[in-house]
């Protein structure tokens, strides 16, 4: 059982009339690199954020190592998206990657010294340790990702989710990731990727889920990564531009 | 009884001045909300206290109307500020607000207090109004009465906010729901942004001194959004919105006259209540629909998925352990509750069978049921 | 001097005083969580919301006690922000209008049991009214002891829970995956948004209330990038007005200490949003000028630094009017131009070789070369 890391069984998620995840069976094994990719509101995040218990699925669940979210909440590490915060907050940046300890420490307990440490040693790993002072609204859009990538990294979990991570990054940050992306799989960590470049896809990752309100497909890149199931995946947006006669809506 | 009889004028004036108060409001403040910006009438007719005050220090004279035209322009330069402090960066927009009308308010509030007894300005009335006297105000022209001043001051506000929304409609809508849009195709979205605040103001400072400033917010702020639960439509919404505006000014009115109590207060009341009732009953977004729809859709849902289960293992060697009537539940992982709901609905419908073996098999019905609204949701997304 | 004098001689205002500076601190305080969640004006309504509950508590229970009057207020400004945020949360229509609209209507509601009040026979209700605009001279000493308490109250869960409400605060998204339920601390913090709002009723009122706790913290704001000080600065600068406020209305004759509180606070948060350090408009600006000098010395240096590659020998001269053909990079005119070279020649960077022949210098070619363009900008951040 351990080998596999998720079991999402079918999830179902709607908001107001329309299914935005239909019947979604996926299964992610341990210490892979999976990118999920598909179009604009084809609910990529809120496939994480269903699995993550931040949505209410109509119907369905996933199981970590066999088990309800709850139970393995420490296991599990979360990059949300930049952009889902207030960067003008009034904290610094060693200070929001300390927040990666928060979990482990639980209610009121304060984050001492050890958990300060653990933190300048996240920043190291994303290069960013000459930051730690500094207050983040002075930071460029790549060195917020890092320093949201380094929060998860403190939280020391087998299992990492980010959405869209590589969003808007400058080419410094881009590599950076990626090297991170692979130290975390050279460490048997499993990572879960809300993706938009598909040129990249093939560089970055070893597994794909292909992803359309409903899975078109799952599993090692270069069996699922093909012309066929990519045009499963967009089409009904090729189709739809077609049928508005060209009119992106 | 001569009394009563002569009452009875006054009560039809108080309505008539409701009703035109409620529309002016009203149609300025549709845009508001659809423009998130419905918490500036709430500042604007706070504001309004400090032009009128500085008028009245220019004039010497309580009845000008230059203090209107003082009030309005304090209106517009408190939506002028919040703007500056917005800009600034440094503050979010709402915080902004927050600062500059209280500080505005106070300053009018204190410049009261200095001149006291030279000024006959009440607070209180500023902020509650007390539309049961607006009939005693007489409009009289060559020593002829002709009715309630309130109900020509308030006309032509209304009068304006109407012409103000024939001629710039077109203008409004854009700007409204896209402004950069409107600033390519040459409108400019500055200019509505500050003639509708300057409207807003307006009808405000007419308002304030028959209803009070409160029920200038509640009925800028509470109708539309009412409306705006009913329909999608611009054009349909504001006719709802003036509809239920002057539907909560007369039902609040008689209940203030049933209750003996405050005429602003009650009408400001059913604005609220018939929002309420709006937000709970209103088909397709009320309370009550939404959760029944998400009841109905988490079943036909899970009906169609069950069904596409059974389906795809249907005559394979998986069948037995898969779509068994004993072992069914391990794969769905549903709880049992669930299971028995589904599976007793699929039977109620014809849409499933237990074969001989304790095997679920899918009949034809069930095969159209699924497969057309399987297509329908692929096709729609 | 004698406003101090005053202060340690007259009880009353002692008391009044000690009044403001309690609603100082603990609006000040929790105020800068309602701003950095943008939820600046939830005091607005909360404040007006808490109407009803003063007038229904009165009918109820009949008494005329601060406590009971308080607790009918909490009770229905709490109730007023779960309907807001409720509806804010379940239909399309959206915070701020959810606001206004909940404001006015309990707003509305409050006048009608006030009014109702008035009629009944023998129901002194006189002094309700006070919370209107607040009357802080009418505070007892009772009355400060329990805005002590309730104080307390406050304050004590926010040192508890000081992580958990920044966490809350900075991304709630988060806190949630991390086993934090925001739904009980958002619980949590909404109720001591909406104490902290009723303890300053009875002195500046329900219409000012809402910039007891906004003003102090977006004033401590400006000074400070870090939360903890950000809060203590906010809670000083409350307190401060309330001292401030209380002394001034003392000193002249009928005039309301909520109004005077409320322009003091609001002026510390205008001159903070100008002078503060780093933050402030004036100091951006500074800032601002000696950039967009930078930025255009550095153009001159890079025109003559272009024209020079073009020709074999490096340190060719160029007439002034031969810079001034790349019209496009400078917007100065002949004589601006010439100050700015004049400007470099002084530091060097370039060199005067006759009258308005102009070349860069070894030390601006230096510059030039460290200057790294390919970073789009980028270096400016870091």
């Amino acid at each position: 059982m351990d080998n596999i890391s998720v079991k999402v069984h079918d999830l179902t998620v709607a908001y107001n009339k329309k299914p935005v995840l239909w019947d979604i069976d996926l299964e992610i094994p341990s210490g892979i690199l999976m990118a999920v990719v598909g179009p604009n509101g084809a609910g990529k995040t809120t496939l994480i954020k269903a699995m993550l218990n931040l949505i209410k699925p109509l119907t369905g669940r996933a199981l970590f190592w066999g088990e309800p979210y709850e139970n393995n909440r420490k296991r599990i590490g979360y990059v949300p998206q930049r952009g889902s915060v207030d960067w003008d907050f009034p904290t610094s940046v060693l200070d929001v990657v300390t927040m990666g300890t928060y979990g482990k420490l639980g209610w009121f307990k304060r984050p001492g010294k050890k958990e300060k440490e653990r933190a300048v040693e996240a920043l190291n790993k994303v290069d960013m340790v000459s930051y730690a002072n500094r207050q983040i609204s002075q930071l460029s859009g790549g060195q917020q990702q890092r320093v949201f990538l380094a929060r998860a990294l403190v939280q020391d979990a087998d299992l990492y989710f980010m959405d869209e991570p590589f969003q808007g990054v400058d080419a410094k940050t881009e590599k950076a990731i990626v090297k991170l992306l692979e130290e975390l799989k050279k460490m048997g960590k499993t990572v879960l990727v809300v993706h938009h470049d598909l040129q990249t896809v093939t560089e970055y990752f070893d597994w794909v889920t292909l992803l359309n309100t409903v899975l078109i497909d799952y599993g090692p890149i270069h069996e699922v990564f093909t012309e066929e199931n990519l045009k499963k995946t967009y089409r009904s947006t090729i189709d739809s531009f077609y049928k508005n006669n060209g009119k992106v809506i | 009884m001569g009394v009563r009889v002569i009452m009875i004028n006054p009560q039809i004036e108080i309505q008539l001045i409701a009703i035109i108060v409620s529309v002016a409001c009203v149609i300025p403040g549709v845009f508001l909300i659809l423009r998130r910006m419905s918490m500036m009438s709430d500042a604007i007719s706070h504001t309004i206290l400090l032009g009128i005050v500085l008028a009245f220090f220019a004039t010497h004279d309580l009845t000008s109307p230059l203090l209107i035209v003082g009030a309005a322009l304090m209106g517009t330069l408190t939506v002028y500020l919040v703007e500056v402090m917005h800009n600034t960066k440094l503050i979010s927009e709402d915080s902004s607000i927050g600062l500059i009308f209280p500080f505005l308010f106070s300053i009018g509030v204190i410049l009261i207090s200095i001149y006291a007894g030279n000024v006959h300005l009440d607070t209180d009335a500023v902020l509650l109004g007390e539309i049961a006297f607006a009939p005693f105000n007489r409009f009289v022209v060559r020593g002829k009465d002709i009715g309630p001043k309130a109900l020509y001051v308030m006309g032509s506000i209304l009068l304006l906010n109407i012409i103000y929304l024939f001629l710039f409609y077109k203008e409004l809508k854009l700007t409204t729901f896209d402004e950069k849009l409107a600033a390519v195709l040459g409108f400019s979205p500055i200019f509505i942004h500050y003639s509708l605040m300057s409207m807003v103001s307006i009808t405000a400072v007419g308002a304030f001194d028959s209803v009070g400033s409160i029920l200038v917010i509640a009925f800028m702020a509470g109708p539309s959004a009412s409306a705006y639960l009913i329909t999608d439509d611009l054009k349909r919404m504001i006719l709802l919105s003036i509809v239920i505006g002057i539907l909560s000014a007369i039902s609040g009115y008689w209940l203030s006259v049933l209750f003996d109590v405050s005429i602003a207060g009650s009408m400001a009341g059913m604005v609220g209540l018939i929002f309420f009732i709006v937000f709970i009953f209103v088909p397709d977004r009320g309370l009550l629909s939404i959760i029944k729809r998400r009841k109905k859709q988490k079943y036909k849902f899970a009906n169609i998925s069950f069904l596409m289960h059974i389906m795809n293992h249907e005559n394979t060697d998986m069948e037995k352990s898969e779509s068994s009537i004993d072992t069914i539940h391990n794969h769905l992982q549903w709880d049992r509750k669930f299971l028995n709901e589904i599976l007793s609905l699929s039977i109620e419908n014809k849409y499933i069978f237990v074969n001989e073996n304790g095997i679920i098999k899918v009949t034809k019905e069930g095969k159209k049921f699924a497969g057309t609204n399987y297509c329908e949701l692929v096709k729609r997304i | 001097m004698e406003l101090l004098f005053n202060l340690f001689s007259d009880y009353t205002l002692r008391i009044v005083t000690l009044g403001s500076t309690l609603l100082g601190i603990t609006s000040g305080a929790i105020g800068c969580y309602a701003v950095l969640r943008k939820q600046s004006l939830i005091g607005d309504a909360v404040s007006h919301a808490a109407l009803p509950g003063i007038g229904l508590s009165f009918l109820l229970i009949g008494s005329k006690n601060t406590e009971w009057l308080l607790l009918g207020a909490f009770i229905a400004g709490w109730i007023a922000t779960l309907v807001i945020l409720n509806i804010d949360r379940l239909s399309r229509i959206k915070y701020d209008n959810a606001l206004a609209m909940i404001l006015s209507v309990f707003f509305g509601f409050g006048l009608v049991i006030l009014t109702y009040i008035q009629k009944i026979p023998n129901s002194n209700q006189a002094g309700l009214e006070k919370f209107l605009f607040g009357q802080a001279s009418t505070l007892l000493q009772r009355d400060v002891m329990l805005m002590g308490i309730v104080a307390l109250i406050t304050l004590v869960p926010m040192i508890f829970l000081w992580k958990e409400f920044k966490l809350l605060s900075f991304d709630t998204i988060f806190a949630d995956t991390i086993g934090f339920s925001t739904k009980k601390l958002d619980l949590i913090l909404t109720t001591l948004i909406v104490i902290s709002i009723i303890v300053g009723l009875q002195t500046v009122g329900v219409i000012l209330m809402s910039s007891m706790l906004i003003a102090p913290a977006v004033a401590a704001r400006q000074w400070t990038n870090r939360l903890f000080i950000m809060v203590m600065l906010s809670s000083f600068f409350g307190a401060a007005a309330g001292i401030c406020g209380t002394l001034i209305s003392s000193s002249i004759d009928n005039m309301p200490t909520g109004p005077i509180i409320v322009v003091v606070i609001t002026l510390i948060a205008l001159l903070s949003l100008l002078f503060a350090p780093n933050r402030g408009l004036i100091w951006k600006r500074i800032r601002d000028n000696k950039t967009k000098k930078e930025i255009n010395s550095t153009i001159i240096l890079s025109i003559l630094y272009t024209l020079s590659e073009k020709h074999t020998k490096t340190y060719h001269s160029y007439d002034l009017s031969a810079l001034m053909l790349k019209k496009d990079n400078i917007k100065y005119s002949k004589k601006k131009l010439l100050k700015e070279l004049n400007k470099l020649k002084m530091s060097g960077l370039v060199d005067k070789h006759e009258k308005n022949l102009w070349a860069i210098s070894e030390k601006g070619m230096k510059k030039i070369s460290v200057l790294d363009y390919t970073n789009g900008g980028q270096s400016y951040y870091d």
